[in-house]
């Protein structure tokens, strides 16, 4: 195991990655969006009707579904009394020309630990009220998987997992003569805290142009790419993948991802509510 | 401008000068300054402040003199090691000088896997798939027979052959016949056996002593040492 | 959020004694590994990890190298001795994957790949020893390691870690600090070209709170720095003041 260079399997021209950087510089993109815009977003709970809780969103073209599976297990050793949240993610072959056939790749770990690390810390699922008896916990199983990739899948897989757990339903544990399980015909709601929903803004560099929502060719030209993730008003999670920031750049990337969010979090409250 | 001082280490990353002044080596240029690319000592030169790398692998060029060794026989020619990060071939055209029928005569009748070889570099060119191209087709290269061969950090090649061959002339006076690779590799030929080692010892003493002052000094005062131990023994 | 079981901040000094600014002890080793090409091993207190560099070298299969430059390849690793209680289990983590990624991204803006085409250049780190701040010790060691190898560079990439403990902001969080406080913070910089390369953080900071974080990360990222500076120095120095005394 190592993490290797990308060795130039994607392709992009020299002339059209030329085209994005000029246009850029005069602060337009190829799509015809600003720095500052992201693209349509469309979120729809409840696709999946075998899953506890589902989600599907479009961010442009990108398309992510969240599935959420409820299962019951140990809580893990230094948290005893929380429950238990696991998120996966999946890149499918379906998703782009480039995407192999496989095991998750480490772009796959990294949105999965990403979306992940949002979730844990804001409080928006209180994984305290997960515990149930006899040292057990309810165990949060939640699925990305990424369809069709035209760029930004951490915003859009995060937003996803968010409406996917909002529409998620706990089976009640029952105690019969094998121990404790669970019954699906006796369901309820998982207490979240709408407010506290955590969301990620990408942001991404080329030259000196910061800007939200990079395009899967945009993603190929990158020199610098930084995701943050908000609850409310804090910083809950951060991940700078690709490149370099000066202090100065972090911090203007830091106010355009907070306008980003608001964009995501208002198409979320609309289906949310 | 310049913001270093003479037989100064310096650091990747470090302000050498402005980019109007004169610098070589090792740097690149960022807002207007020409910063290290990597750890070195500062040299003030007559014409100019040169950077030398304390490490580094070998970046064949055009011209130089190099010891390889055979790694592959392939249909026209031969693969060799040069200690770069990059091939070297040796057509059959550049080594030999007469006319050979590829048919009849195998590649290995005249160089095989494991055989030495000084040669010089002939053309770089690193868009081909083997860059370095070698030629045998030159005064004092061939296939080496006998002797050793020993090898040393690249950038201490400059420190073997000494400002104006002053220190591969004090080596010489232990009577052997030594070629200089730039590659980093050393081959020598004594009479005596025994002086090939102490020569090999003296070599990696230049290397791990390369950026001390004296040392072509030093050098000779052990020469003279082990010539004399020699004779005494002998006696 | 996890209980300590010994308090973080007290009186204004940590658990361990320290100021909220301070680091611990840092050693730094260079040229460590005599087969590598180039070799560091650098602590932050008890947490130990070693990097060695093999390369560049030419690119196998042929088919991954890239014409005009060079790849790296980077693989963090921990060692089953190095954790406190349990041994881990030498399966690469999905944490491991994750950071091993994270690290060649901190690394490859400081390394000039365009002078190495058709190369690979090898990094690999082992954590011998885990007490919090792992993947920015690893850092620190993975970039001297790089240039110990001689291998052209913009800048040298210095890693260390800021946190939140009981709302303070602190630096080089030690393993109790990582597991218990309410923030994390791991920073790679250039400490010459002032950017940063690797930037994570879980947790709920304030942006307050972030941007006063980052600024005491670049402080002590100056500060390891210097002492990287000194033991890249000792390299080669203590050669000559032995040839000609103290």
């Amino acid at each position: 195991m190592a993490s290797i260079s990308p060795y130039g399997k994607r392709f992009i021209s020299y002339l059209r990655r030329e085209q994005i950087r000029r246009l850029l510089s005069t602060r337009y993109r190829v799509d015809g969006r600003g720095p500052e815009q992201v693209r349509d977003v469309e979120i729809k709970v409840g696709v999946v009707k075998t899953a506890d809780g589902s989600a599907e969103v479009r961010l442009g073209r990108t398309h992510v579904v969240a599935g959420v599976k409820v299962g019951l297990g140990q809580p893990f050793p230094d948290t005893p009394d929380e429950g238990v949240l696991v998120v996966s993610a999946e890149v499918l072959p379906h998703a782009s020309p480039y995407t192999e056939v496989g095991p998750p790749d480490e772009s796959a770990i990294e949105l999965a630990r990403v979306v992940d690390r949002g979730i844990r810390h804001c409080r928006y699922v209180d994984f305290k009220k997960l515990t149930v008896e006899s040292g057990k916990a309810y165990v949060l199983w939640v699925d990305l998987y990424v369809i069709n990739d035209d760029g930004n899948l951490v915003d859009t897989a995060n937003l996803a997992a968010v409406a996917a757990l909002r529409n998620t339903q706990l089976p009640a544990v029952v105690k019969d003569e094998t121990g404790i399980k669970l019954d699906r015909n006796n369901k309820s709601p998982l207490p979240v805290e709408t407010a506290k929903a955590p969301v990620a803004a990408s942001v991404g560099k080329i030259g000196s142009v910061l800007f939200l929502d990079p395009t899967f060719e945009e993603e190929l030209s990158l020199e610098g790419r930084i995701t943050f993730t908000f609850s409310e008003d804090k910083i809950v999670a951060l991940q700078k993948s690709a490149g370099h920031f000066t202090q100065a750049e972090l911090e203007t990337a830091l106010d355009l991802a907070w306008k980003g969010k608001e964009r995501f979090a208002s198409a979320l409250k609309e289906v949310l509510g | 401008m310049y913001f270093v001082t003479p037989r100064q280490l310096i650091f990747p990353g470090d302000v050498v000068a402005t980019a109007d002044s004169k610098v070589e080596g090792p740097v690149y240029l960022d807002n207007g300054r020409y910063r290290s690319l990597v750890v070195g000592l500062v040299e003030f030169r007559d014409d100019g402040v040169v950077i030398v790398p304390l490490e580094g692998v070998y970046r064949p060029k055009k011209g130089d003199l190099v010891v390889g060794y055979v790694t592959d026989v392939l249909a026209t020619g031969w693969e060799v090691d040069l200690r770069s990060f990059m091939p070297a071939y040796l057509p059959v055209s550049e080594a030999l000088h007469k006319h050979v029928d590829l048919e009849t005569t195998p590649l290995t009748t005249f160089l095989n896997i494991g055989d030495v070889v000084v040669a010089k570099v002939k053309d770089v060119d690193l868009t081909d798939e083997y860059p370095i191209i070698l030629t045998l087709k030159e005064e004092r290269v061939g296939k080496v027979e006998s002797g050793t061969v020993v090898e040393i950090a690249p950038v201490k090649v400059p420190r073997v052959i000494g400002k104006k061959g002053s220190m591969l002339n004090t080596l010489m006076e232990l009577g052997c016949d030594i070629v200089v690779g730039q590659n980093g590799r050393v081959w020598a030929r004594c009479k005596d056996p025994r002086d090939e080692v102490f020569l090999a010892s003296l070599i990696k003493k230049i290397e791990v002593e390369s950026h001390v002052m004296g040392l072509t000094d030093r050098v000779k005062a052990e020469i003279e040492n082990y010539k004399k131990t020699k004779q005494q023994a002998a006696v | 959020m996890k209980k300590s079981p010994v308090p973080l901040l007290q009186n204004g000094l940590r658990a361990d004694g320290r100021a909220p600014d301070q680091m611990r002890e840092i050693n730094i080793a260079v040229g460590v590994v005599s087969n590598a090409d180039g070799s560091a091993m650098v602590s932050y207190g008890l947490t130990t990890a070693v990097a060695a560099v093999y390369g560049p070298r030419e690119a196998h299969p042929r088919h991954l190298a890239l014409p005009d430059r060079g790849i790296m390849r980077v693989r963090y690793h921990m060692a089953p001795f190095s954790t406190k209680d349990e041994r881990k289990s030498p399966t690469p983590s999905r944490r491991e994957i994750e950071i091993s990624k994270v690290l060649r991204e901190a690394l490859e803006p400081a390394v000039v790949l365009e002078q190495y085409p058709r190369s690979r250049i090898d990094v690999f780190i082992e954590i011998l020893q885990a007490d919090g701040s792992t993947r920015v010790a690893s850092l620190t060691a993975a970039s001297l390691a790089l240039a110990d190898a001689g291998i052209y560079m913009r800048d040298l990439v210095v890693g260390v870690s800021v946190g939140l403990v009981e709302n303070t902001v602190v630096l080089d969080l030690n393993g109790l600090e990582d597991q218990y406080g309410e923030g994390d913070l791991p920073v790679g910089y250039m400490p010459n070209l002032k950017r940063f390369t690797l930037l994570q953080l879980d947790g709920a900071w304030s942006r307050e709170k972030f941007l006063e974080a980052i600024g005491l990360a670049v402080k002590g990222a100056e500060y390891v720095y210097q002492k990287a500076r000194d033991a890249l120095k000792n390299r080669y120095m203590s050669i000559a003041e032995e040839i000609h005394g103290r």
